[in-house]
């Protein structure tokens, strides 16, 4: 008997937790597809009397005048900024990485910039409005491209440098031995060996990149350089604007991570532990 | 002709410097630049002029700001409150999915999902469903008959702190449930069987194998969610705007009106620094566990 009631607890704690989880996402997918007057009826009914595909393919068109314009554009402009940076990012990060990895000693420069990494934005952001000013790269793509690399760097830093540390070394030390050179170990054999790692360490990156809000809501003003957090954010403070709209582009916004997420979901917990986390 | 210890160290340090150039230019510089600001009058949208000196002026104006000072509390409440009860969950989801069940592995996926939702979309979808006109709270409330009518959660500023930390809450006790569930997974399961032997309680069995076990990965999950609760605005950017009557302005959103609302970059810097030496006693705390974790050289570090 008690182990019988024990069973129905867990499974109605289950229920519980997946119905938590997916009820105000199906809520947000049903409003992208309700009818105006379907949405705002009281009572609501949930189910909408018509299903209502038509925002998603106003946020698919270019025509001039719709919203798919706006978002269009802030999509490419996140693409564009989140996948710049993160190759940026791989570039330097990985010989950083190998270095903290294989030589001793700079473990105080690694903290460092980790502890760098968890500074709040507030304290970076004035200069940096300055320093992009100056420049003439403020509302450009370029000028978020720079500053997302303090983001990433330092998180795919220590990501890929616990990596490289659990890769063996006497292939490493052959290969040197043999006579190749510093880089062409690192070219050659350490990253061929960490090459399944080293994409779901990027991909991180990219989504660190994606989900900026702060940086892109500062640094940007129009539809050449605004991201979709930055645009999303505009839709909602619209006054005059559709809600389902807005959740249709919510919807399609959220696609990319939740796809890359579930994909990543063995190597999720080692990125969380170096701070992985979206504010 | 340099030693072979000599040609190590600057192999070492030529493999480390574009990246520790960029951080220095990308955050230690500007650091240094907003302290600088913080003893200034700098306005963002000058009018050519260079910033005067005013030394401490500005300092001393915000720690004696009652605005100032109860958005601190604000921001407090909300980072204990909403990062204790995610620590609750987050642990008891962790135990639940730890258990065998049918559909066990569909559930760890889903349970992914509000942490890997953006930001932004996150708090877009909280507005939505927190709607006082047609808001599926409201309407799931009131068809239970929990509540008599449509309550504007967000519009009034008794309930909208409160709003804004549900959104938050349900959107990252996920990252404490990964972290406690892996470590769930490393105990073995023969020292459960052995303490059930020997007549161990539930309970007893929970302190002296499953806590031991957890405490690392938790402390490290909730330093993290507490270093993110404090720097919180993205959510309230969206949700409130800091409204009604200034019951969600927390910190960040203190400082980016100062900056950028009122353009007042000297004393906007002034709180940004405070607010940093603020964190940087949580910063500090998250580095020394990182560091006796790395010591212990756990094997969840990945």
């Amino acid at each position: 008997m008690k182990v019988k009631l024990r069973h129905v607890g867990k499974y109605a704690a289950a229920l519980l937790v997946a119905f938590s989880v997916l009820a105000p996402m199906g809520w947000l997918f049903l409003m992208s597809v309700s009818a105006a007057s379907d949405l705002t009826r009281v009572p609501l009914e949930w189910l909408p009397r018509q299903w209502d595909f038509t925002r998603y393919g106003k946020l698919l068109s270019l025509e001039p005048g719709q919203p798919g314009v706006l978002f269009l554009h802030a999509l490419g402009n996140s693409l564009l900024v989140a996948t710049g940076a993160t190759i940026i990012c791989l570039l330097l990060a990985i010989p950083a990485a190998f270095s903290f990895s294989r030589y001793r000693g700079r473990d105080g420069w690694l903290f460092a910039s980790l502890a760098i990494y968890m500074v709040p934005p507030v304290a970076f952001v004035l200069p940096l409005y300055f320093l992009l000013q100056q420049f003439d790269l403020l509302n450009t793509r370029p000028g978020l491209i720079i500053v997302y690399c303090s983001l990433i760097l330092p998180f795919l830093t220590w990501m890929l440098k616990n990596q490289f540390d659990t890769l063996p070394q006497d292939i490493e030390q052959a290969a040197r031995l043999d006579g190749l050179r510093v880089w062409q170990v690192l070219l050659r054999i350490t990253l061929p060996l960490a090459k399944p790692v080293l994409g779901a360490a990027a991909l991180f990156g990219w989504l660190l990149a994606w989900d900026e809000f702060f940086y892109a809501l500062l640094f940007t003003s129009n539809i050449a350089a605004q991201t979709l957090p930055v645009t999303i954010a505009g839709f909602t403070a619209g006054r005059a604007t559709d809600d389902g709209l807005i959740a249709a582009v919510g919807i399609l916004a959220s696609v990319p991570p939740l796809f890359i997420a579930i994909w990543l979901q063995k190597t999720l917990v080692s990125g969380l532990a170096s701070g992985g986390s979206k504010g | 002709m340099l030693s072979l210890r000599q040609r190590e160290q600057w192999q070492a340090w030529v493999l480390l410097a574009p990246m520790l150039l960029v951080m220095m230019l990308l955050t230690a510089w500007p650091l240094l630049r907003t302290i600088w600001l913080s003893f200034t009058d700098a306005a963002l949208i000058g009018s050519g002029e260079a910033p005067g000196w005013i030394g401490f002026e500005n300092y001393l104006f915000a720690i004696t700001d009652a605005d100032f000072r109860s958005s601190l509390w604000r921001t407090l409440y909300f980072t204990v409150v909403s990062v204790a009860i995610e620590g609750v969950i987050g642990v008891l989801v962790a135990l639940l999915l730890n258990q065998k069940f049918a559909g066990r592995n569909v559930l760890r996926v889903l349970v992914i999902l509000p942490w890997a939702l953006p930001t932004i979309v996150n708090a877009m979808m909280w507005r939505l469903n927190f709607n006082p006109d047609y808001g599926s709270i409201n309407a799931l409330l009131t068809q239970l008959g929990i509540i008599d009518g449509y309550r504007s959660w967000l519009g009034s500023p008794d309930s909208a702190l409160n709003a804004v930390m549900f959104a938050d809450i349900w959107k990252n006790y996920p990252l404490v449930t990964l972290l406690v569930l892996a470590a769930l997974q490393s105990i073995p399961d023969d020292l459960f069987e052995a303490a059930r032997l020997d007549g161990a309680s539930a309970w007893r069995r929970f302190r002296a194998i499953t806590f031991p076990a957890i405490v690392g990965p938790l402390s490290v999950a909730l330093v993290l969610r507490t270093i993110d609760a404090f720097k919180i605005f993205d959510i309230i950017y969206v949700m409130t705007r800091g409204g009604p009557v200034d019951s969600t302005k927390t910190l960040s959103f203190y400082v980016y009106q100062e900056s950028f609302s009122y353009l007042r970059a000297g004393s906007g810097a002034a709180y940004a620094m405070l607010m940093t030496l603020l964190c940087a006693v949580l910063i500090t705390l998250y580095m020394l566990l990182l560091w006796r974790q790395r010591c212990k050289g756990s094997a969840y570090e990945g």
